[in-house]
């Protein structure tokens, strides 16, 4: 009876320690389709381990039962808004329309990171994340095919009431990292960075002094409609903010 | 136990109970520990109490951020003395790796900040993005080390729930926040 008692212990966190897949990204440079003021050319991205898949409900489960301040029920207001996890059935049971093996949504940043933290991880940087989302298949920089972009976008067609797929059941690239495109958008730990304005220091600017210092954003290729799609997404989020959509995956730093 | 005396031990309860909980709706709630100019090692929530205007700087930026400071002090001269005596600034260094307590203390002098109202602190790296969350403000590293990142000055209540923010900065007061910032010190 004990030993049963203990293992029904264990059991939350064994699931938690399991290894969620993370792969290895290798660095490189990398030309991002965002264009800021202050960076010419391409940035180097170190090599990183991201995570397969998105979470998943069950892992999110997991998660808020060991750490039971993010339940829905019981996570503080000003770190998650009204819709944060309220298509489960309950604080901790999954639904028809959450199920285990579905990505989770409707979390809002601040439990993404914390999640991400449990693990020793954190949220994707943006550049990290469309870095490893620029690949396909067989190509780490498959952008400039308009095959691949309009398969892409194929999705951003689909209407968002269609019931989520379960997480890791789309194609790898060429990392093995599925479901960067077509599943779920995904926080980052810099979405607040996404300064989307044009030149707002022009002289007689009512929003001259929004911005401190220089760096506005803009576009650089217009072709690239799935990543300004996210961008746009992402810049009109705050923190506390879900949406039946939005999921996360995270990262590790390789030491 | 007689139900009056438990009913007087449940309202004690709850008495303690209210003064103890911060509300789930405060940025309090958040879990950070700040160092100020003067090197003192706080958590955030230790500056429940008073209202304060909070927002977020760096201390090398030339432009924008010397800017946000006099906003605040326009803020400040816009109250009658017996208001601004009870109302606490607090500047969060978006930059904490080179805004030691040394250089806050010496935008603090330069700037003329009393530390009785004011307070410079720096968080700890990782909580720079969650404090940014929590106030609303965008901000991203730039490729040369310095921070582009919106000017918004938050007023939260005593106990850490935002009441108000501008983004109306420079010589003269908003005057809608001015009013916000007298009504949640009236309200106390």
């Amino acid at each position: 009876m004990r030993a049963i008692l203990l293992l029904a212990c264990l059991a939350p966190l064994a699931a938690l320690a399991a290894d969620p897949g993370y792969v290895r990204v290798p660095g490189g440079d990398f030309t991002t389709t965002l264009q800021y003021e202050d960076i010419r050319g391409a940035s180097r991205v170190a090599t990183f381990e991201m995570m397969a898949r998105p979470v998943t409900n069950a892992e999110f489960r997991t998660f808020v039962q060991r750490y039971p301040q993010w339940r829905r029920d019981r996570v503080p207001g000003v770190f998650a808004g009204n819709g944060y996890l309220d298509h489960w059935q309950g604080s901790l049971q999954l639904s028809a329309g959450a199920q285990g093996s579905q990505p989770v949504t409707r979390v809002s940043w601040f439990a993404a990171k914390a999640y991400c933290d449990a693990q020793g991880a954190r949220l994707p940087r943006w550049l990290e994340w469309e870095y490893a989302a620029a690949a396909d298949g067989s190509r780490r920089d498959a952008r400039r095919d308009a095959a691949w972009r309009d398969r892409i976008l194929q999705w951003y067609a689909q209407p968002a009431s269609r019931p989520l797929p379960a997480a890791g059941t789309t194609a790898a690239n060429v990392y093995g990292v599925r479901d960067l495109h077509g599943v779920v958008w995904e926080w980052t730990d810099d979405f607040s960075s996404m300064l989307v304005t044009s030149d707002n220091r022009t002289q007689g600017d009512p929003d001259r002094n929004r911005f401190c210092g220089a760096g506005a954003l803009s576009v650089a290729d217009r072709e690239q409609y799935a990543v300004l799609m996210r961008v746009a997404l992402l810049s009109s989020l705050e923190g506390r903010d879900s949406t039946s959509t939005l999921g996360f995956r995270c990262v590790r730093e390789v030491q | 136990m007689t139900i009056r005396r438990w009913l007087t031990a449940w309202a004690l309860m709850l008495v303690a109970g209210g003064a103890m909980a911060i509300p789930t709706d405060s940025i309090y709630r958040a879990d950070v520990v700040l160092t100020d100019a003067q090197s003192h090692r706080f958590r955030w929530a230790e500056q429940r109490g008073q209202p304060r205007i909070v927002s977020m700087l760096y201390t090398s930026c030339t432009f924008t951020c010397p800017t946000l400071v006099e906003s605040v002090k326009v803020v400040l001269l816009a109250l009658r003395p017996d208001e601004r005596i009870r109302l606490g600034v607090t500047m969060i260094s978006l930059d904490p790796k080179r805004d030691t307590p040394e250089a806050l203390a010496k935008l603090q002098k330069e700037r003329g900040l009393d530390p009785a109202h004011w307070t410079l602190a720096r968080p700890q790296p990782r909580d720079v993005s969650t404090i940014a969350a929590l106030l609303g403000i965008r901000y991203r590293v730039l490729s040369d080390g310095d921070f582009n990142h919106t000017t918004v000055l938050v007023l939260l209540d005593g106990e850490g729930r935002i009441v108000a923010s501008t983004e109306k900065l420079g010589g003269v007061a908003d005057a809608m926040f001015v009013a916000a910032v007298r009504k949640t010190l009236e309200a106390r």
